[in-house]
């Protein structure tokens, strides 16, 4: 295995890499300027998109990493170069944001259309200390009940432990179910996604791995 | 929970429960563990921080089977040297960490993003909540980035990290390492992960490293040290290559197992 001489390739050679944790000092190295900011502030559709992440006693985690991946308003995955080197004006699909002392995370974004067949939704990835190898949950929007109906990742979660994926409608905006007119739909409006990575109402993650 | 800090030889019990277990699984014929359990009660932090239900398996969609992009607007080919952010050179050991990042067929994973962070050669991280009284060097942060090339692979020029303590329990002390983001070309192959160092004797102590059950995969994060990869008077090369497989990926039993 850890011979010097070069292995010949093989088939065994290429297995998963393990995880590590990503530890408590990642702060000064992964976040950076605008990455939670996949549109600005004033975009005429963004939409604020925050939540606390809390621990298996309801405490806040202050030292988690959040990561979200989305497409377009036109349910489009874009895939433009820029995530890293905001220039204010492109979307690239991706944000990432550290939580504060009080676990509390925020990304300003749209509204993603629907891809294929499923509801929109914004997958997101939770990183942390103590937290051995990553976690994916999505994050479904609460006027879109009935597109959640044939959603087949909705579908395989237990009916009791749905709601944890869906988002809280809890500003301005579209968000009573009633909109739809697209502009107002995606306009202005706060969801809260809380992530409880343990205990009551435990957060439903994802293994896309099956 | 008490305020007493576990002792080394608590959390090596532990460790050694865990390894165990893992070992009987293994040769019953189950698979082997390829990643860390997230439920790895002598790694202390862990306990309130893992899922307790069972994460539901779904295949993945167009948004999880694809992966952002990233190119050289994003990173700037300097930021791939450690050793040039400030106005003087740090201190430690220079070294290069070099390698190729690969999916699970072997193939290059191309023009993804890499970013590292590391502790500086006395052990301590630009971080204000390092409270280590190791000394912080005025020409050393410790983070790069790189985006992968053609054949998938990277190369930094960095410092040989330190060992550090940390209080999960007395007297515990993290093996040198070097913690590594990755991007595939899907979003499931994301990962986040630690490189380490040939021989260290902190290994067998450590939970986080101990929290791979199986010793095989364990293997797979230490570095290689390659000469060929150092430079004469210059630096000591280090070789390793990370393999991200994608959804849907299985283990199966190794052709060759019977060797």
């Amino acid at each position: 295995m850890s011979d010097s001489a070069t292995p010949a390739p093989s088939r065994r050679s290429y297995v998963q890499t393990p995880s590590q944790t990503v530890g408590p000092f990642f702060e000064y190295a992964l976040p950076y300027d605008g990455g939670p900011n996949l549109v600005p502030g004033h975009y005429t559709n963004a939409i604020r998109l925050h939540g606390t992440v809390y621990d298996g006693d309801g405490a806040p985690v202050p030292d988690a990493l959040i990561e979200i991946w989305q497409a377009d308003e036109t349910g489009t995955l874009v895939r433009n170069l820029g995530s890293l080197d905001r220039d204010g004006y492109t979307f690239t699909g991706f944000g990432r944001a550290s939580v504060n002392l009080a676990g509390h995370y925020t990304f300003t974004t749209v509204k993603p259309g629907a891809v294929g067949d499923s509801a929109p939704y914004i997958l997101v990835t939770i990183f942390a200390r103590g937290l051995m190898h990553h976690l994916f949950t999505r994050v479904y929007f609460p006027e879109d009940a009935d597109a959640h109906l044939s959603d087949t990742v909705l579908a395989a979660v237990p009916a009791d432990r749905r709601g944890t994926l869906i988002a809280v409608a809890d500003g301005t905006g579209p968000a009573d179910g009633t909109g739809t007119d697209r502009a107002n739909a995606a306009g202005a409006g706060s969801y809260r996604f809380d992530i409880r990575l343990q205990g009551d109402n435990e957060t439903v993650f994802l293994d896309f791995d099956a | 929970m008490t305020d007493r800090l576990p002792t080394q030889a608590e959390i090596s019990a532990e460790i050694e429960a865990h390894a165990a277990e893992t070992k009987r699984l293994m040769d019953a014929g189950g698979a082997p563990p390829l990643h860390p359990s997230r439920d790895y009660a002598p790694y202390r932090s862990s306990i309130l921080r893992h899922p307790t239900h069972e994460l539901v398996r779904v295949d993945p969609e167009e948004v999880e089977r694809e992966s952002p992009a990233f190119g050289h607007t994003d990173v700037n080919p300097l930021e791939s040297d450690l050793t040039i952010q400030h106005s003087g050179e740090p201190l430690g050991e220079r070294i290069t960490v070099s390698g190729r990042v690969l999916d699970g067929e072997g193939r290059p994973v191309r023009h993804q993003l890499i970013e590292i962070w590391q502790a500086n050669a006395g052990g301590r991280y630009v971080h204000k909540r390092d409270q280590h009284p190791a000394p912080l060097d005025p020409n050393f942060t410790g983070v790069g980035r790189a985006i992968t090339g053609d054949n998938g692979e990277y190369l930094f020029t960095t410092i040989q990290p330190g060992p550090y303590p940390w209080r999960n329990h007395t007297n515990a002390w993290r093996p040198a390492h070097i913690h590594f983001s990755l991007f595939g070309s899907a979003f499931t192959q994301r990962l986040v992960t630690q490189m380490y160092f040939p021989g260290d004797p902190l290994f067998a102590l450590d939970p986080i490293y101990q929290s791979i059950t199986d010793p095989a995969a364990r293997e797979r994060l230490i570095g290689r040290y390659n000469h060929d990869l150092s430079s004469p008077e210059f630096s000591l090369g280090y070789e390793w290559d990370i393999v991200l497989t994608g959804p849907k990926s299985t283990w199966m039993e190794s052709e060759d197992a019977d060797e």
